[in-house]
């Protein structure tokens, strides 16, 4: 059976995930949709900083937000004047590094479905009273939301999993900052074969159930506008 | 005071400039006519504010839209226009009612002068209203966007060659609805075209234009029979005329109608006696004697007076001829004109081969 630290580990991971998702979401909808439609013809700079996760080695990642973030780092060091206290090895640490670390899966796949987007659409619906909130609100946004759904899921999904960041920034504070990946990890170090099992074979299910639910729903979707 | 649109534009496409400036009357048809890439879409988008011109000056029945020396823009939303895109551009998520109302609920209350029930009516949109775009055929995506349109409210109704995707089994389902469409609706409307077809069919106003100028504009019947522009140089070059029907002929089934240059028999015309239609001569199906001819086939030949001519190379011509005051044109060779040593005042024998209804 697993024990209360790893039921502790499992809701900081999924705390982590839905936290972290919902930042890139919020942030990262404005972010995608200039990057979709900018005629800036530095664009390519932007773009190639936020696929860099997708290639950098996680623990690389990692260790340059620890030197930002801790008590003596520019972010953290400033904090820390400022009179709060250095944000490595706290869970605010760990969104952060998360951020960051997840950026080009929730990014990637809103801009595609954005760029997807017919921009004649977008001119028909100012032909018809529609200002530019509105038709974000009206045309964007439900056009879009199959890849809304897919940004999120893998954002999700990427957190989740998430261990060299994390093991660099957050260390592995039961409690604070243990994540699921780094127990199950804790436990094969030191032979806890059964423990790691449960935690392992919830992490896959959960994981398949997430998946499995948003391709059906991304499957409907396609249906109802097929007819 | 004002009525109508008065514009000038500036605006760098590829590989030239559109430069132009002119008035288009405030009610009525008026088509804007030229080849592909003449630059007359994007006249049509710099009217309804989608393309930003480098320099421009806009002015709708007294309202300035466009103002580029003051700053002044007025964005699309809020001109009340109406804009059929050429493929329709439908919004796919939404149904065809959702459609048709887009516009509608955004239209302030004191506006909503359209009703859904009577633009489903016009445009035989009922069995529609509950598909979502993708299951339409390109002619049915096509009314409805005409009807979203309508549903706009629009003040003035800009129409981007609105059947240059269609086939032409769907070309003729469409233009019976645009005919109807003009005949119901008192708004301005702006109908961009290459199609020759299509705009003696719908026009009342011509404008051409050329490599993003303006090269010629007036009455439709009038810049058809001017021997002088472009248009009639075209295969399907031909003056129109109004005529009213005087006679059915059941037995060889023909019609008899009367213009001012006389009379002239066609293929039956499933209207009554009295009846105002309007007809066109094609410029080629036009032949031209001295002398009033001998016994022949051809059964309408009227008395005309040359008025102008205009060589248009390859040893082709095209000649205006007075038919009682009506203008026709006919096409022949530079070798038949120097044969028959035609001149301006020349009294000719107009041998028309074939007319066409138009409506």
């Amino acid at each position: 059976m697993p024990s209360e630290t790893d039921l502790t580990a499992l809701l900081i991971t999924l705390k982590l995930a839905a936290v972290t998702t919902s930042i890139l979401l919020l942030f990262g909808t404005p972010l995608a949709w200039w990057l979709a439609r900018t005629r800036w013809r530095f664009r390519f700079l932007l773009e190639a900083v936020v696929a860099l996760p997708l290639v950098l080695p996680p623990t690389v990642l990692g260790f340059y937000l620890l030197v930002a973030l801790g008590p003596h780092g520019p972010i953290g060091g400033l904090l820390e004047a400022l009179g709060g206290q250095a944000i490595a090895f706290t869970f605010t640490g760990l969104v952060i590094g998360s951020v960051f670390y997840s950026l080009p899966f929730v990014i990637q796949p809103l801009q595609n479905a954005f760029s997807a987007i017919d921009e004649r659409t977008l001119e028909a619906a100012s032909t018809l009273r529609a200002t530019p909130l509105d038709r974000f609100f009206s045309i964007v946004l439900p056009l879009a939301r199959p890849g809304i759904i897919t940004a999120a899921t893998l954002g999700f999904a990427h957190t989740l999993g998430e261990f060299g960041v994390v093991l660099m920034i957050g260390g592995n504070i039961p409690g604070e900052t243990q994540v699921l990946s780094i127990a199950i990890y804790d436990h094969v170090e030191s032979l806890q074969y059964a423990q790691a099992h449960w935690l392992s074979a919830a992490l896959l299910l959960f994981s398949f159930l997430v998946l499995f639910l948003v391709y059906r729903m991304n499957q409907r979707h396609r249906g109802q506008q097929a007819g | 005071m004002n009525k109508g649109i008065h514009f000038r534009f500036s605006l760098p496409l590829e590989g030239f400039n559109l430069a132009a400036k002119g008035e288009i009357p405030g009610q009525g048809v008026t088509a804007l006519f030229g080849r592909s890439g003449s630059g007359k879409s994007s006249l049509l988008r710099c009217i309804a504010g989608l393309a930003q011109p480098v320099q421009a000056y806009l002015q709708f029945n007294g309202t300035v839209w466009h103002d580029s020396e003051r700053g002044l823009f007025v964005p699309p939303q809020q001109r009340g226009i109406g804009y059929v895109f050429q493929e329709g551009v439908l919004f796919p998520h939404l149904s065809v009612r959702d459609n048709l109302l887009f516009g509608f609920n955004r239209t302030p209350k004191t506006e909503q002068i359209e009703s859904l029930q009577r633009v489903v009516e016009l445009l035989g949109l009922n069995a529609l209203l509950k598909r979502y775009p993708v299951q339409l055929s390109g002619g049915e995506k096509q009314r409805v966007a005409i009807g979203r349109a309508l549903l706009n409210n629009p003040r003035l109704l800009l129409m981007d060659e609105p059947m240059a995707s269609l086939d032409r089994a769907h070309k003729k389902e469409i233009i019976p609805y645009l005919e109807c469409l003009h005949r119901s609706i008192s708004i301005p409307i702006i109908y961009v075209t290459h199609d020759p077809e299509e705009l003696v069919r719908i026009a009342d106003h011509l404008i051409l234009i050329e490599a993003g100028r303006l090269t010629a504009q007036g009455a439709l019947a009038e810049m058809m029979a001017r021997v002088d522009l472009p248009i009639a140089r075209d295969y399907d070059a031909g003056a129109i005329i109004s005529a009213r029907i005087i006679e059915h002929d059941e037995d060889f089934h023909l019609t008899r109608v009367e213009f001012s240059g006389g009379e002239l028999t066609i293929a039956a015309v499933d209207q009554p006696v009295g009846s105002a239609i309007r007809i066109r001569i094609h410029a080629k199906d036009v032949s031209l004697a001295l002398d009033a001819p001998g016994p022949t086939s051809i059964l309408n030949i009227l008395p005309a007076k040359v008025t102008e001519m205009q060589a248009h190379g390859r040893g082709r011509m095209v000649i205006r001829l007075d038919v009682g005051g009506v203008p026709v044109l006919a096409r022949i060779t530079q070798k038949s004109q120097h044969r028959l040593g035609l001149v301006p005042g020349s009294k000719v024998y107009a041998q028309i081969k074939s007319v066409a209804l138009l409506a």
